[in-house]
């Protein structure tokens, strides 16, 4: 909902006490005197920001053996990306990514779906236990994940498949068991956003497709959803972030290494090139990318995510 | 694990009656009840069958004695596996007192500098938005992504820190994430470089949402600048300062990720999170000391879910 970068119209300038320049003594909105505490400030707390990235990308531009001779603060030898192709190949990325799109692309697609259908249902009709649901819904996002691994892990592990599905015999070790879990725990919270989201909309939209006796279905699908996009799109960026960073469940279901997303997967990288912190730092940079790239291309649709259902009212 | 999201509940935009907002259930045809309630059906089982129903369970679990292999050995156990964790468990009240300490940092440290960033990024400085973007960074990476990064940053004789401090090489050379008397500390500074772009976001989103107005009738009132953002400001945001309370809550119980990539959550990392996990994944399983801890944690984290809950539908209901 929010565009962070817009900026309202300045306050009209009024003569206020002497400001300092610190930061808080300055007076909103007017743009006349330059602040240069502000800005001293902000530059210092930003490169205290882009200290560990940096150090980071530093570290994974240097060969290891310049390190090894020059030590590892020093601006000597050479800066290429060698380490960035031997931790690929070495780190096995391929693979990680392709399991990481594997549980991402259908837990984004299967939340937004599930979690429009509810709050359509919930926004649109007056129902006895709309409320009820609402609050099942948000709470089960708010609950500590561990609190239901001990259950969930047992009542997969006891769920028999055949080995020709599962060749654990089970649920363990499956891509379902993760994409499922986390689909259960967002719907919760993309519930809660788009509910609020299709309860603003006008109910004439509906009204005038029920005489003409459009189905509910149609309703929901082509006057409820394409009106409901920008709330999706902010919400899709935002759940494919989450899903990507999470760490936990593919931890606990996903027992053979070839099987691991990425950020689960940073695990064994870790112990991988624990006497190599060149390789370390590039493996550390190459599992930012897809974040980078949606950073860059989509941080407004993230942003708006993230404060969809706070900054409004 | 993914993060913490909040909403606060807003009042639907628009001059519609609710009456004519919503439809009547009744007066709908057999056919669109059925996919109504279909549409209704998934979801809720979905969300009954994988978190309501193993919420359950878990507080079942901690009253038996079980290895977790065979259904059948499953044995009633009483409150033991309780007093175990209360009174024999060694870890258990570090490991709480280390998630007290993650919330008071979140809340006195982290908290508080998102909040500044946000004041300060409001007013109508020049480059405000490369400013944002980069408090904002962090924000999108994982907290396993930010321990491996930090890592490199304050290892013991790689790291930029100790090079820093100019201990690097020498026999005072802190090992930030393996001394247990500084470690946790480490880990919250880590966290609160993530933490506190989360907070600034919001609060820059909450911030907009003040009406210029007050701000300028304060100012006209004499108010100067620190009066009027905490006499007037503030208060007004309300809704947004508790949902960055629970956020801030919620995510110091949930705290896991980093203490896991560090080093398992062992020598002076450990978290309730983790203790539960370590008796579910290790070698002898005990299901029901695990499940004990699981429901202190769920019990400790009902306290702000239930406050928040209650206050956002309080006026829906």
């Amino acid at each position: 909902m929010s565009e962070v970068t817009t900026r309202k119209p300045p306050a009209p300038a009024r003569s206020g006490p002497p400001a300092s320049g610190s930061a808080t003594r300055s007076k909103p909105g007017s743009i006349t005197r330059p602040r240069y505490g502000i800005h001293l400030f902000l530059i210092i707390m930003s490169i205290m920001w882009l200290i560990p990235t940096g150090w980071a990308l530093f570290t994974a531009l240097r060969p290891k053996a310049d390190t090894d001779k020059y030590g590892y603060f020093n601006f000597s030898g050479s800066f290429n990306f060698d380490n960035f192709v031997t931790a690929w190949n070495q780190g096995g990325f391929a693979t990680l990514f392709t399991n990481s799109a594997i549980l991402v692309v259908p837990t984004v697609l299967l939340t937004l779906l599930f979690a429009s259908m509810m709050a359509f249902a919930v926004s649109r009709f007056t129902w006895k236990f709309n409320i009820t649901l609402l609050i099942m819904f948000t709470a089960g996002n708010l609950l500590p994940p561990q609190v239901l691994a001990a259950p969930l892990f047992e009542m997969f592990k006891h769920f028999e498949l055949p080995y020709s599905i599962s060749d654990s015999g089970n649920l363990l070790n499956t891509y379902f068991a993760v994409i499922a879990v986390n689909t259960a725990f967002q719907i919760g919270f993309c519930t809660f956003v788009l509910s609020n989201y299709m309860k603003a909309l006008p109910p004439d939209l509906t009204e005038a497709a029920f005489v003409d006796g459009a189905g509910i279905w149609r309703q929901y699908w082509s006057i409820i959803m394409p009106l409901t996009r920008p709330a999706l799109a902010a919400l899709g960026t935002l759940e494919v972030i989450f899903i990507y960073n999470d760490y936990f469940w593919p931890l606990l279901f996903i027992q053979s290494a070839d099987k691991l997303p990425v950020t689960t997967g940073l695990n064994n990288l870790q112990g991988q090139f624990l006497s190599n912190y060149n390789l370390l730092a590039a493996g550390a940079i190459i599992t930012v990318i897809p974040t980078l790239i949606i950073y860059l291309a989509l941080q407004r649709q993230f942003v708006a995510g993230l404060t969809l259902g706070a900054s409004k009212g | 694990m993914a993060d913490t999201t909040l909403g606060a509940s807003a009042p639907a935009r628009g001059v519609t009656s609710p009456g004519r907002l919503r439809r009547r259930y009744s007066m709908l045809t057999r056919r669109d009840k059925i996919v109504l309630g279909v549409m209704v059906a998934i979801p809720t089982l979905i969300e009954m069958v994988l978190i309501w129903i193993p919420t359950v369970l878990s507080v079942i679990l901690s009253f038996v004695r079980w290895n977790g292999l065979a259904l059948s050995d499953i044995r009633a156990n009483g409150v033991a596996n309780y007093t175990y964790v209360f009174r024999d468990y060694p870890d258990f009240w570090p490991a709480l007192q280390h998630n007290v300490l993650w919330l008071v940092f979140l809340a006195v440290i982290a908290t508080p500098i998102g909040l500044l960033l946000a004041i300060l990024l409001d007013q109508n400085i020049r480059g405000t938005r490369i400013y944002q973007s980069i408090f904002f960074a962090p924000v999108m990476l994982s907290l396993v992504l930010i321990g491996v990064i930090w890592q490199l940053f304050y290892s013991q004789n790689n790291g930029l820190l100790n090079f820093l401090l100019g201990t690097s090489g020498t026999p005072q050379a802190i090992d930030w994430f393996g001394n247990s008397n500084v470690n946790i500390w480490a880990a919250l500074v880590a966290a609160t470089w993530r933490h506190a772009g989360y907070v600034m976001i919001l609060y820059l989103a909450g911030l907009k949402g003040v009406d210029p107005s007050l701000r300028e009738a304060a100012s006209l009132d004499g108010a100067n600048a620190m009066q009027t953002f905490f006499r007037v400001v503030f208060p007004v945001m309300r809704p947004i300062n508790i949902v960055i309370v629970v956020i801030t809550i919620i995510e110091s119980l949930r705290a896991f990720d980093i203490v896991y990539i560090i080093n398992r959550g062992t020598n002076g990392l450990e978290l309730i999170s983790v203790l539960v996990i370590k008796f579910l994944v290790g070698e002898g399983q005990v299901i029901g000391v695990g499940s004990a801890l699981a429901v202190i944690l769920l019990v400790v984290s009902l306290v702000p879910i239930v406050a928040y809950l209650s206050r956002t539908f309080k006026k829906d209901a």
